[in-house]
């Protein structure tokens, strides 16, 4: 049997984004610049992706831009707006949970001369919104909060904290990197006062390498890549078009059947913290019950180092990841982990499972019975 | 411009009546290195030298890194080759190179031609002096110095006419196959792939073993020794690399022997499985990155423990270089990059805190004992399930 269980890393294209994306490369493969009919043609590939995705967010078409992926709009929200907004003020506040695509270009900022306050969380992983209200300045430009946290699945109370900042900064603009909750909450920007958000074609069954970033017209930003003036010259270079066909499709499907689809996570989710925690030695972290993200479990098997714990269900068919996909390339511990303070023993230890759509009770329960049995094993050879 | 390389061997030459088996091992190998280039090569032995000739375009700068990483070759002269059309036209097609070659006129210079040809008119030396002369009237700055001359122009008459002056340093060494084959002890790290990088640079074949403990170590960790394996390549020629899963055993080490000893102990399983798959494969030696003190299982009497299990010859060639003296070489040989990668791999998973580095032979025999139930079939189906890949 085998069980993906790694869907906050990338998840499996739906059938309906391979055929437009197929389509888009071989029948009308066009340059939207070109000024011929199959240039026109495949222009409106990318009008109707943008309106696909414009609707699920009740904004304009226009705000829409298409990026490369969750990291370079969340590059292109929080730069952009830093260098268009210097001479207002040179403060910034973002979380200590964040993703790097949004950590890295905060530390960048800094070193051009910005400020960065970087929030703090409790155990479950949510900011104080007194704490928030508090860090607020007539000086500060910008401030970015992830909508759910991809190592943990905690869901940080946007609609308030929108509300909160325009109460006490209507000129501070708000970012939201909503790569891992797009797609599972009915997110409205213009309720939320939410004035730039970022979200990611592959995580929602869309293709790798396309994103988007929502920009209200009325967030004075820089463009990041300069060039053709493709995209209103906000951000130049050829049009992705089979990347955006897929995404838009991609949004439209997953809202077509959201509430249903979190319906079925949300239960798969208890279930399986339920079972898990059943077990020895297993510590289930974030934030318990429906807050949670619906398809992230982010838990400690004390005395099994995640590596070895995910080769081992890698072997059985069962794909996981130690921590965040994103950071295998580094050594260090998770600042997330660290920010809600789970001891570096159970850091060590952390293993994500995450669910999509089509995740079923049968490979949840298989994996449990796979822990049951390899869970032992491996603690005995655990390292003295 | 270069159409050919004349490729001159060092202590080939001085190897007597199998001569001409080092010189075939360095055809061998340089018709190896030059399949990966742009480009169509034919590799020639004609009166004791080895020519490279091209056909058609080719790139130069390409063929002449990979002439670089071929053992045996001593200097590696590119050659400009010209048709036979008279001598005003040789003298013609030598003042065109002078000047191509040399920017700065201001130097001293030798000619040396060689007649091949014997039917070309004039003597050696009379055609030395013609041109001599012809250089020294067309270019004033320049002149001769037939004892250490800044230039050595050697034009030899053969079909056609070949004309070089440039030497580019070889690697040295000895061609791969002329000594014998041994097997490396590959590991993820920047010792190892060195240690076989200079084993094979004396003429010796390549082999190599790495040891897998999924699930402690990762596919990854075995792609990097894979990659590493492709490094040593470029110079060795095609490695076999066998891939040995080996957590059983090392879980076996784990739970009946004393933590302090397991890397020593492990370590000494690790020799005696790469001297089993070493002698069906016809290795004569194993190759290990081992340089004294390094780590607790690189003390001198560590070593010892570990060289007490096998017969063969273990050739240590770093065994007295620091750290930063086999880092330099693996920088030079490509292959620091991807050792430096951080996976973790299968000496690292259960090292103790504080292992022997000073272990008694006596007493690690006796701890091997209480392996004795199962150790055996163990290693055996260690050695007879290892995966083979060939590398190139």
């Amino acid at each position: 049997m085998e069980a993906y269980l790694d869907n906050s890393a990338t998840t499996i294209c739906y059938e309906e984004v391979r055929d437009v994306v197929v389509k888009t490369m071989m029948e009308d493969y066009g340059n939207p610049s070109s000024m011929h009919m199959k240039g026109v043609e495949s222009e409106k590939y990318m009008k109707e992706a943008a309106s696909q995705i414009a609707r699920t967010l009740k904004v304009g078409e226009k705000e829409i831009y298409f990026t490369s992926g969750g990291t370079e709009s969340n590059n292109w929200a929080l730069i952009g707006t830093a260098l268009a907004n210097q001479r207002t003020g040179k403060h910034i506040i973002t979380t200590k949970i964040e993703h790097p695509a949004v950590s890295a270009p905060c530390e960048f900022l800094e070193s051009q001369g910005f400020t960065v306050t970087r929030l703090g969380v409790d155990q479950e992983g949510k900011i104080s919104l007194q704490e928030l209200e508090e860090a607020i300045t007539p000086e500060t430009i910008l401030i970015s909060v992830m909508y759910v946290n991809n190592e943990i699945g905690t869901v940080q109370s946007i609609a308030e904290i929108g509300e909160l900042i325009k109460k006490k900064n209507p000129k501070t603009y708000f970012h939201v990197d909503a790569i891992q909750a797009y797609g599972k909450y009915r997110i409205l920007p213009k309720k939320m006062k939410i004035d730039m958000l970022s979200a990611s074609g592959h995580k929602i069954h869309g293709p790798k390498g396309i994103g988007f970033l929502y920009i209200s017209d009325k967030v004075k930003i820089f463009p990041y890549i300069y060039g053709g003036g493709q995209q209103k010259g906000m951000r130049s270079g050829t049009d992705n078009v089979s990347g955006a066909a897929g995404l838009g499709k991609a949004a439209e499907i997953v809202y077509r059947n959201m509430e249903k689809n979190v319906a079925s996570m949300t239960e798969l989710r208890q279930y399986f913290v339920k079972e898990l925690e059943k077990l020895e030695q297993v510590v289930v972290h974030g934030p318990k019950g429906e807050t949670c993200a619906p398809h992230i479990v982010s838990a400690a098997f004390v005395g099994v180092r995640s590596e070895v714990l995910l080769h081992t269900l890698e072997d059985r068919g069962i794909y996981v990841s130690a921590g965040s996909a994103c950071s295998t390339h580094k050594r260090s511990g998770s600042p997330t982990l660290t920010a809600v303070g789970i001891p570096k023993e159970q850091m060590e230890s952390t293993v994500r499972f995450s669910f999509c759509e089509t995740t079923t009770k049968e490979e949840l329960q298989y994996t449990l019975e796979v822990l049951k049995e390899v869970l032992p094993l491996l603690r005995r050879y655990a390292r003295r | 411009m270069f159409k050919a390389f004349l490729v001159k061997y060092a202590e080939i030459g001085i190897k007597g009546k199998n001569r001409y088996m080092f010189e075939d091992a360095l055809i061998r190998q340089m018709e190896y290195v030059l399949r990966g280039v742009e480009g169509t090569f034919h590799v020639s032995k004609e009166q004791g030298r080895i020519y490279v000739q091209t056909e058609g375009e080719f790139d130069y700068d390409e063929a002449l890194e990979a002439l670089k990483r071929v053992f045996g070759i001593a200097f590696i002269c590119p050659v400009v080759i010209k048709e036979d059309e008279g001598f005003e036209r040789l003298a013609r097609d030598v003042l065109e190179y002078v000047d191509q070659m040399y920017e700065d006129k201001q130097k001293t210079f030798k000619v040396h031609v060689r007649r091949a040809k014997k039917t070309y008119p004039g003597t050696s030396m009379e055609l030395n002096a013609k041109l001599g002369e012809r250089i020294l009237d067309t270019y004033p700055g320049m002149c001769v110095d037939v004892h250490e001359p800044d230039i050595l122009l050697t034009i030899e008459i053969r079909e056609k006419i070949y004309i070089y002056s440039e030497s580019i340093p070889g690697p040295g060494g000895m061609p791969i196959g002329t000594n014998g084959k041994a097997m490396l002890l590959l590991s993820g790290g920047i010792d190892s792939p060195v240690a076989g990088y200079m084993i094979a640079k004396r003429g010796v074949k390549i082999d190599a073993v790495y040891f897998h403990a999924p699930p402690y170590t990762s596919e990854r960790a075995k792609q990097k020794v894979v990659d590493l394996a492709k490094l040593v390549a470029r110079y060795s020629g095609p490695i076999n690399l066998h891939v040995v899963n080996f957590t059983d055993i090392q879980l076996y080490i784990y739970e009946k022997c004393p933590h302090e000893e397991l890397t020593i102990i492990m370590r000494r399983y690790m020799m005696k499985i790469a001297e089993a798959i070493g002698k069906k494969t016809g290795c004569l030696g194993l190759i290990t990155g081992e340089s004294i003190g390094q780590v607790a299982s690189q003390t001198v009497q560590s070593l010892a423990a570990t060289n007490e299990v096998c017969t063969m010859p273990v050739f240590r060639p770093v065994i007295g270089f620091d750290k930063q003296e086999i880092v330099d070489i693996s920088l030079k040989i490509n292959t620091y990059e991807t050792s430096i990668q951080p996976y973790e791999d299968c000496c690292t998973i259960f090292v103790a805190k504080h292992p022997v580095t000073k272990p008694n032979i006596n007493a690690i025999k006796k701890s091997e004992m209480k392996l004795e139930e199962k150790i055996d079939e163990m290693l055996e189906t260690a050695i007879n399930t290892a995966e083979v890949i060939r590398v190139e």
